[in-house]
């Protein structure tokens, strides 16, 4: 269980998070929906130890990971999808899932988990010998998503993975991380596209510059008239 | 005939930058600074080397180990000591604090061994291989063999190890490396011992050519690396090569046919000229664009 408590993160003077709570526990997918700069992504950093927040607590299964190097997060089973996909450009599709498998030393299990990649993200195995940043956007994405699961996590952190995408591939994106959570890994979701994040969450959280304001299960929050005004369009 | 010798020597002196500039281009590639301190880690290389093979009486190939492993050291601690401290700090900073690195070390040099220049033991055969009226040193040879090696095997570790994927992985993004579970500060240190390592080998190199050893014997050869780096396009690896060994080429040329004086001079302008025409260096790309 990852569970977040009264976390403070600041730039300099501007506080970003101003002491949010939230947990995600086994096998759920959580969503933490929020507008443009509502500090989702420095929440997610925070979490993989990217910044250091100024106060406050981060636990997975127990272990503090505010005072651990983001490599022993990784290693700790928890992996991200970042914001912008941020694939190595210059790296072959192959090499970047073997990157995601970095931490990993039994090749065996590593190469099992490349054909399930694969199996998930045909397109990836077509494109394997590719430079990650000839790829499309949509295949990009997939590959973002492909890299963070050779780490084997137990919980995965996807920053907007839907972003710039066609709705087809929107749709096709979210199909995926239900798959991926029903093969048993948990998912903290962060997403602009409310309405997609909300159908297929267990709980939902709502962020609103660096506090969180409502809090429920997706259906509730789909539901919810505050929640529909600011972010489903009314 | 003469042309063609002057060509060999050429790339002789140019393997020697070659060998230097992977430092530098490395070291940028990957932890995004220029390293100004490079060069001294070569003086220092020369002088372990010296004091190895002269004072301790070891032969060569121990004594080039002995100053590989102390190049490496020093450049790892010197990274860890001065500039990992910096790591969110401007380039400028960096740059100051390498350049203050720098004057440590020539000083440190000059406190500990004095100013007076030291003759390097001729170690590696001054004998030469003769071709019809084409005459070729050993050395000239020994220290293109040694850049060759250096660069297939640089070139297998980048390529093929997970290492080296690592550091590839780092120098386009250390956020997203750092996701892969990467411990981006260790990949600083494996490129700085590398490129300081590297460093030792070309001062053996080069004081077997020019066998003095003083204080501020880096400097030049540092800046000339520097200058090959920024030629084949700072961050590339083959870039280094390629830069090495044309400078060394055009530097040779330019003190056969035109002016002992003027080679440094015209060896820069090239390289202005260059950048004009492509500012990236010859193998250099654009840095790549983010989503
Ligand atoms: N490196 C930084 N330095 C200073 N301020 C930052 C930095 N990163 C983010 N911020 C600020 O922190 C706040 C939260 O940003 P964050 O990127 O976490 O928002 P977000 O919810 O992910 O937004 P978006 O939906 O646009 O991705 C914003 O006001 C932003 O300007
Ligand atoms: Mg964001």
């Amino acid at each position: 269980m990852l569970k977040v408590e009264n976390l403070k993160v600041q730039y300099g003077m501007i506080e970003a998070i101003k002491g949010i709570s939230f947990e995600v526990g086994d096998g759920e997918i959580v969503t933490l929906i929020g507008a443009n700069g509502a500090g989702k992504t420095t929440t997610m950093h925070a979490i993989s130890g990217l910044v250091k927040p100024a106060s406050g607590s981060i636990t997975l299964d127990g272990k503090e990971l505010t005072r651990t190097a983001p490599h022993k997060i990784v290693e700790m089973g928890l992996a991200q999808v970042p914001e912008g996909r941020r694939v190595f450009a210059q790296q072959t599709v192959e090499e970047n899932l073997a990157l995601g498998a970095y931490t990993r030393k039994d090749k065996d299990a590593v190469a099992r988990d490349l054909e399930e990649v694969y199996t998930l993200f045909p397109r990836l195995k077509e494109r394997s010998a590719q430079t990650a940043g000839t790829l499309s956007g949509g295949e990009q994405q997939m590959l973002a998503m492909g890299r963070a699961l050779m780490a084997k996590p137990s919980i995965v952190l996807m920053d907007e993975p839907s972003m710039g995408l066609s709705p087809l591939l929107v749709s096709e994106i979210f199909r995926i991380i239900e798959e991926i959570n029903e093969k048993g890994t948990t998912v903290l979701l962060v997403e602009q596209n409310a309405k997609r994040a909300l159908a297929i969450a267990d709980r939902a959280y709502v962020l609103e510059t660096g506090v969180i304001t409502l809090a429920g299960t997706g259906e509730e929050l789909a539901n919810d008239e505050r929640v529909r005004k600011a972010y489903l369009g009314g | 005939m003469e042309f063609l010798s002057y060509l060999i020597n050429g790339l002789g002196l140019g393997s020697v930058y070659a060998i230097i500039a992977l430092g530098y281009t490395m070291v940028y590639g990957i932890a995004k600074m220029l390293n100004f301190a490079h060069g001294d880690v070569i003086m220092i290389g020369a002088y372990v080397a010296f004091f190895a093979l002269t004072n301790f009486g070891l032969p060569l190939i121990p004594a080039v180990l002995l100053s590989v492993i102390v190049c490496t050291v020093l450049g790892v601690t010197i990274e860890r000591l001065a500039y990992k401290p910096l790591r969110q700090a401007s380039s400028l900073s960096v740059l100051i604090t390498a350049i203050g690195v720098s004057y440590f070390l020539q000083n440190g040099a000059q406190l500990l061994w004095s100013s007076a220049t030291k003759v390097f033991p001729a170690v590696i055969s001054n004998g030469s291989l003769n071709i019809g009226s084409l005459q070729i040193s050993y050395l000239t040879l020994i220290t293109i063999c040694v850049c060759i090696l250096v660069m297939a095997a640089l070139t297998l570790f980048i390529n093929r190890t997970s290492t080296g994927r690592a550091m590839r992985a780092c120098s386009e993004d250390k956020g997203a490396a750092a996701l892969m579970g990467i411990n981006v500060n260790f990949i600083i240190s494996v490129t700085f011992a590398i490129g300081s390592g590297l460093a030792a080998i070309a001062s053996v190199l080069l004081c077997s050519t020019y066998p003095s050893v003083f204080p501020t014997l880096g400097a030049m050869p540092g800046i000339k690396a520097f200058t090959a780096a920024v030629f084949g396009g700072i961050g590339s690896i083959p870039g280094a090569f390629l830069g090495g060994l044309l400078l060394g080429v055009i530097e040779i040329l330019a003190k056969a046919y035109i002016s002992t004086q003027l080679s440094d001079a015209i060896v820069f302008a090239v390289l202005i000229v260059v950048l004009l025409i492509k500012p990236t260096g010859l193998l250099g790309r654009k840095l790549s664009e983010k989503v």
